[in-house]
């Protein structure tokens, strides 16, 4: 292989640069990028880097010495727009092509918007731009601010806003937000942190209209009440960035389809990070964004799927002075219990808790708000049981 | 010379957190005693409460590891080393020797 093109230059795509390097990939390297930023860490924009506790430089992910060491070409501030038939030509936005006999593909998710005109003072939180430009407009005096969207970015959102001395409301169109990932007993104990930190949480109704000429002025919900609003804050996930391979022959359903190995069905094309749906899952999670690209590498050099991975979901969330950690992969129908620490009042005590979910005597996964110690030991042991880490190693 | 705990109440396998600023984390590795600065060089997020295997220890949020011996990480996320601290033990209490600044490993 001589030339391999990665396209994406956040989390996944830097991983992928340095596993090609790692596993002896001497040839040349193309990153391409939209952003025109070297690679940085997205956890901090909802927390420290809003709240003004981070800088930029904290968020740099790499340093002059490793760029240095991968020796690629980075084409920032330019888009994908199409990977040829083969794959093996990637169409940039000026025109330009970049051809390859191997692609990673790393273009990752952008922020699902609200549909309806731009107005002044709506925000989404995903990108560098995104939180520069929000961490100015909530230094410019106190706001009424909307969060939409109970999720975790929604809640670190709305957290750091309120660090911050703003008045915040969040909506969330669920009865109770983060049911899905946590289950309706934990995810009640994680709504009331938003009470904890003084925001008030509204739920059960959806967002019917923003009101506003050039800028918000308010939150129409679809119950009918209107949320006076300076900011509005969208946080309603997040889609994956398979646009430009429309005319590829990949496979494209909610992600790049790919197999347990992050192959997709075009030999010497691999996909990572938020926009791979690997064996069936797209996991928008940190971990998951770094622990794809040993094994799509290995197999984009092998050229065929040596090696497949299914490691345990780890994801978290700052939130209210509170850290909320999950490992595991949980049902509908495991049942939950507090193995450590006091809930008082429907709200986790300020020694936090650990809980495991259950199935037929099994641990399948755990939840612990500010007991890292615990969680860890019981994260480990998820990971080493039988199932959790199915590293299977074919050889030819 | 800050110090830290009883080496009684600092059994193997166990840490302790001085709320030094920046906070130093205290370990007691199979019988070695050793300090670093608490706080992950990639993410806010404390050392001792990690996981700790012979001189490495795991960070508790995304697993960056470092070698308490010279505080440099084993492995990414972390690419910059803690600070490292002597440590003695006088009449029974663990003592930690805050590095000065400029001895920040490189």
């Amino acid at each position: 292989m001589r030339t391999v093109v990665v396209v994406g230059a956040s989390l996944s795509g830097l991983y992928a640069a340095r596993e090609l390097r790692a596993q002896g990939f001497d040839g040349r390297l193309v990153v391409v990028g939209d952003e025109p930023h070297r690679p940085y860490d997205r956890p901090p924009l909802s927390k420290d880097f809003l709240t003004g506790r981070a800088d930029e430089d904290r968020l740099a992910l790499s340093d002059t010495e490793e760029m240095a060491e991968l020796d690629a070409e980075w084409l920032l501030g330019t888009r994908a727009r199409d990977l040829d038939t083969r794959g093996r030509t990637v169409l940039l936005d000026d025109g330009r092509t970049v051809s390859g006999d191997g692609v990673v593909i790393a273009t990752g998710a952008s922020a699902r918007r609200l549909p309806g005109p731009a107005l002044a003072g709506v925000h989404t939180l995903r990108t560098l731009d995104d939180a520069r430009t929000l961490r100015a407009e909530l230094t410019a005096g106190a706001r009424r601010v909307v969060v939409i969207g109970g999720g975790f970015i929604g809640a670190e959102t709305a957290s750091s806003c309120a660090g911050l001395g703003h008045d915040v409301t969040v909506v969330e169109a669920a009865p109770l937000p983060l049911v899905p990932q946590l289950g309706p007993e934990m995810a009640a104990l994680c709504a009331a942190l938003h009470r904890r930190g003084g925001v008030e949480l509204v739920t059960g109704t959806g967002v019917a209209a923003l009101r506003g000429t050039v800028a918000v002025t308010a939150v129409e919900l679809s119950d009918g009440r209107l949320l006076p609003a300076d900011v509005v804050i969208v946080g309603i996930g997040a889609v994956p960035n398979t646009g430009w391979l429309a005319g590829s022959p990949l496979a494209l359903h909610d992600g790049v389809l790919c197999d347990d190995g992050c192959a997709t069905a075009l030999p010497q094309v691999v996909a990572v990070g938020d926009v791979a749906r690997v064996g069936g899952t797209r996991a928008e999670h940190w971990t998951s964004a770094t622990e794809q690209p040993r094994i799509a590498v290995r197999n984009l050099l092998a050229g065929y799927t040596a090696e497949t991975v299914r490691p345990l979901p780890y994801f978290w969330s700052d939130q209210y002075g509170a850290r909320i950690q999950f490992a595991g992969r949980r049902l509908d129908t495991d049942t939950v219990r507090i193995a450590e620490g006091t809930v008082t009042d429907g709200v986790p005590g300020e020694d936090g808790l650990l809980a495991l979910y259950e199935r037929e005597g099994r641990t399948t996964a755990v939840l612990s708000v500010d007991r890292p110690r615990p969680f860890m030991r019981a994260r480990r042991e998820l990971a080493r049981g039988a199932g959790a880490m199915e590293t299977v190693s074919r050889a030819l | 010379m800050i110090p830290v705990c009883r080496l009684d109440d600092l059994p193997a396998g166990e840490s302790a957190r001085v709320d030094t600023v920046p906070p130093i984390a205290v370990f007691n590795a199979d019988g070695e005693l050793y300090a670093i600065d608490d706080t992950c060089t990639h993410q806010d997020a404390s050392l001792s409460e990690g996981w700790l295997e012979g001189c490495l220890i795991e960070c508790p949020l995304h697993a960056a590891s470092f070698d308490l011996r010279t505080g440099a990480p084993t492995c990414l996320p972390a690419r910059r080393a803690v600070r490292t601290h002597r440590v003695t033990v006088d009449d029974g209490v663990i003592h930690v020797h805050v590095a000065a600044e400029e001895d920040t490993a490189a």
